[in-house]
């Protein structure tokens, strides 16, 4: 059952491009209509924060783990936030196992932009002694299952995960950081959320199946927090948009952003 | 340690009897896109077990001509252990994959597939102890579930000593605060032990008596693993004999 | 000598079938004197031969074995072909345009990578590769419909007796399906509703392939779905 990545087959595509024309879809959807989306949050022990969320066959946890670490250089006054993303290769055939590949850097950059760019925490209130002592907040996304729309489906469960988590809280006395037992609810400045729209022939659609990202022209990705402002956009595969299609994205994003909100 | 040897009828930290199991639960068929998967909580063990094939080995050159490869991963996520870990595989990762396929190898019957290469991912969502004897029970259904042919289930939990006390399936406290570990692997038809590691200090005697507890714990675990692949088919006939 | 289940009993890899001598169908083994199940499945004793109904099975490979499959490389006079197997399949040159290879014959134009094709198997060869021939009615190139796969295990429930499961679902959506021992089927249709009737009527079969009394409920739900496109 091994076969060379990248090569999709011409029946697959042309069957899809053909219904996707039509303004229908091969799963019954209508082109920006989103699967089942199913999340559940809590679902680790060993975290301070965690979400599983499932985008119909997709599937992705989100563990976020709270610790104490020392600043970046050019920020000593911040805390530090990382986000990691692996592929099991447990969520699909084609994945195999080995150090991250460039999709599941871009997956862990994407929704990383994404939180960054809304300034979803105060990073200055994660410091606990400037240019020493900070929180460092590692968010990691893992991947179970992968039927496309990866994207969207980590951030949900990234802001999901966040929301709900409780984080460790320190004493600091003359510059000596000690853990306590309390821990207190995380700040949330902003919810950023990711809608992935994929062209294909001259159609937009959203929430793209893994056959469909494998048939794709190109994709959009853009990130949106609670107020409508852009936050994160990539765009990715080898044939572009046109100037009308990124502004009926941005619309479609816009709506779209809403129906997500509502499941975190 | 304790040397008294009066604390038979103590209960353990998690209120277990001695030759008590943890918590079980098992599901088979969980994954959509694996051939074959399971799902095990053992204790607050969270693991998946994903397999793929018979399948193409790639690079070729690794294959055998004259059976198929079983090709076993062993992977922590970062989140399952406090604290965070790297998610690149550690030395004890690569071994625990090892050990994991010898425990399950002598149940496939490889020589059917020459060539040609079955892999089995166990991701470790959440770890508490135990975690290889958890990779084998899930790992010895999701092949079962894939379709691939084989003689028994594999079978697996450890015995141990904690103060003094033979004990069943430690958790992550008595792994670490106890004397000894001996994880272990059983076809329960074949009736051979196919993994078998020790940690610690035993007598003898208490080998012997961690061998033997091992086995029955793991002809219960074997009960649950039969019925986690008939629930996937909702029917209850065809009770074991 | 004697029979440890009862017939249709679902057993697990490991259980003892039959102690004794008895032939051995498929799905079992024998050892230390009495014969066991290897896969999961319903078992079947049937004049003097015990057997396994296997619920989870990959594709083996056999000739004379309808399958379609994919394109997936181009080696000098033969096709690379993923037939969802242990081992890919081979079509030589052969076998696809009746004529022997010369140099000068571009075997993409005949068959590119990512085509998808109904071919089948003629022969294994001496390392039990398919070899593979799309010569013969209704064999070759597949130019339109999409595949869909299902365990290869359960493609006999979907066939039915005499082919009473498949007429039956052509019968009423009026889709052309083409089943492949492998798993996949080639489904072509006239619209995407009945197209969708067809899929959802397959997975009902997978699901369900164990449990008797299938075709009368798939024969329900074909109306069912029917009725809801009206």
């Amino acid at each position: 059952m091994s076969r060379n990545v990248g090569i999709a087959s011409r029946l697959k595509r042309n069957k899809i491009t053909e219904v996707v024309a039509s303004g229908k879809r091969m799963d019954g959807r209508d082109l920006l209509d989103y699967r089942e989306i199913q999340i559940k949050t809590g679902v680790l022990e060993k975290v301070e924060g965690s979400a599983e969320a499932y985008l119909g066959k997709t599937r992705v946890l989100v563990g976020v783990k709270f610790g104490k670490g020392y600043p970046f250089d050019d920020t000593p006054d911040k805390g530090v936030l990382m986000t990691n993303a692996e592929f099991t290769p447990i969520a699909h055939p084609t994945f195999e196992p080995g150090p991250p590949d460039e999709r599941s850097i871009e997956l862990a950059r994407v929704v990383d932009r994404g939180l960054r760019s809304a300034e979803i925490l105060d990073m200055k209130k994660l410091c606990l002694v400037p240019g020493k002592s900070v929180y460092m907040v590692h968010v990691d996304i893992y991947v179970l299952s992968y039927d496309g729309n990866l994207i969207d489906c980590s951030a949900l469960a990234a802001i999901a995960a966040l929301k709900t988590a409780k984080m460790p809280v320190y004493t600091v006395k003359d510059e000596n950081v000690k853990l306590t037992k309390k821990t207190k609810a995380v700040k949330i400045l902003r919810e950023p959320l990711a809608v992935s729209i994929v062209k294909i022939g001259d159609s937009l659609l959203v929430d793209p199946s893994a056959d469909e990202e494998e048939v794709m022209d190109a994709r959009i990705t853009i990130t949106l927090d609670e107020k409508g402002n852009v936050c994160t956009i990539q765009k990715v595969g080898s044939v572009g948009f046109t100037r009308d299609e990124l502004k009926t994205a941005v619309q479609i994003a816009a709506e779209k952003v809403e129906e997500l909100r509502k499941n975190v | 340690m304790s040397k008294k040897k009066s604390k038979k009828t103590t209960k353990r930290f998690d209120g277990r009897k001695p030759d008590e199991l943890r918590p079980l639960k098992i599901e088979s068929g969980v994954l959509p896109h694996a051939d074959g998967s399971a799902y095990i909580e053992m204790g607050r063990n969270k693991i998946l077990v994903g397999v793929f094939g018979p399948r193409e080995m790639h690079p070729k050159r690794f294959s055998k001509p004259n059976m198929a490869t079983l090709r076993c991963r062993y992977h922590m996520a970062p989140f399952s252990v406090d604290p965070r870990r790297s998610p690149a595989p550690s030395r004890r990762d690569n071994e625990i994959s090892m050990v994991m396929r010898y425990a399950l190898e002598p149940a496939v019957f490889l020589e059917r597939y020459p060539r040609s290469v079955i892999d089995v991912y166990a991701e470790i969502l959440e770890a508490d102890g135990g975690t290889r004897t958890a990779c084998i029970n899930a790992a010895s259904v999701a092949l079962v579930d894939a379709g691939i042919p084989v003689r028994d289930l594999v079978a697996s939990c450890a015995a141990g000593k904690i103060d003094g006390q033979l004990v069943l399936d430690l958790g992550d406290y008595e792994d670490k605060e106890g004397d000894a570990d001996v994880p272990l692997a059983y076809m329960p038809k074949t009736e051979h032990v196919t993994l078998l590691q020790m940690d610690g200090i035993l007598s003898q005697d208490d080998f012997n008596g961690c061998i033997d507890m091992a086995i029955e714990g793991c002809k219960q675990i074997y009960e649950v693993q039969r019925e986690a692949l008939k629930k996937k088919y909702g029917l209850d006939e065809g009770e074991a004999n | 000598m004697s029979a440890k289940f009862e017939n249709r009993d679902l057993v697990v890899p490991g259980d003892v079938l039959f102690e004794g001598r008895i032939r051995t169908g498929d799905n079992t083994f024998r050892s230390n004197g009495h014969v066991s199940a290897s896969r999961i499945g319903l078992v079947n004793y049937n004049q003097g031969m015990v057997s396994v109904i296997s619920l989870e099975a990959g594709f083996n490979p056999l000739s004379g074995d309808l399958v379609i499959g994919e394109v997936i490389d181009i080696d000098l006079g033969r096709w690379i072909v993923d037939i969802g197997s242990s081992e890919n399949a081979f079509l030589n040159v052969q076998d696809a345009i009746d004529a022997p290879f010369r140099s000068d014959i571009v075997m993409p134009e005949i068959l590119d990578v990512g085509e998808t094709i109904i071919a089948k198997i003629v022969d294994l060869d001496r390392r039990r590769t398919p070899i593979l021939s799309i010569l013969g009615p209704s064999l070759g190139k597949v130019k339109e419909g999409f595949i869909f796969r299902i365990t290869p295990s359960k493609i006999p429930r979907l066939i039915g007796k005499k082919g009473s499961m498949v007429n039956m679902i052509l019968k009423a959506t009026g889709c052309n399906v083409v089943i492949g021992q492998n798993g996949w089927i080639l489904i072509q249709g006239r619209n995407r509703e009945n197209e969708m009737i067809v899929v959802k009527v397959i997975e009902k079969i997978e699901r369900e392939a164990h449990i008797s009394g299938l075709t009368t409920r798939v024969q329900e739900y074909l109306k069912e779905l029917k009725e809801e496109i009206k």
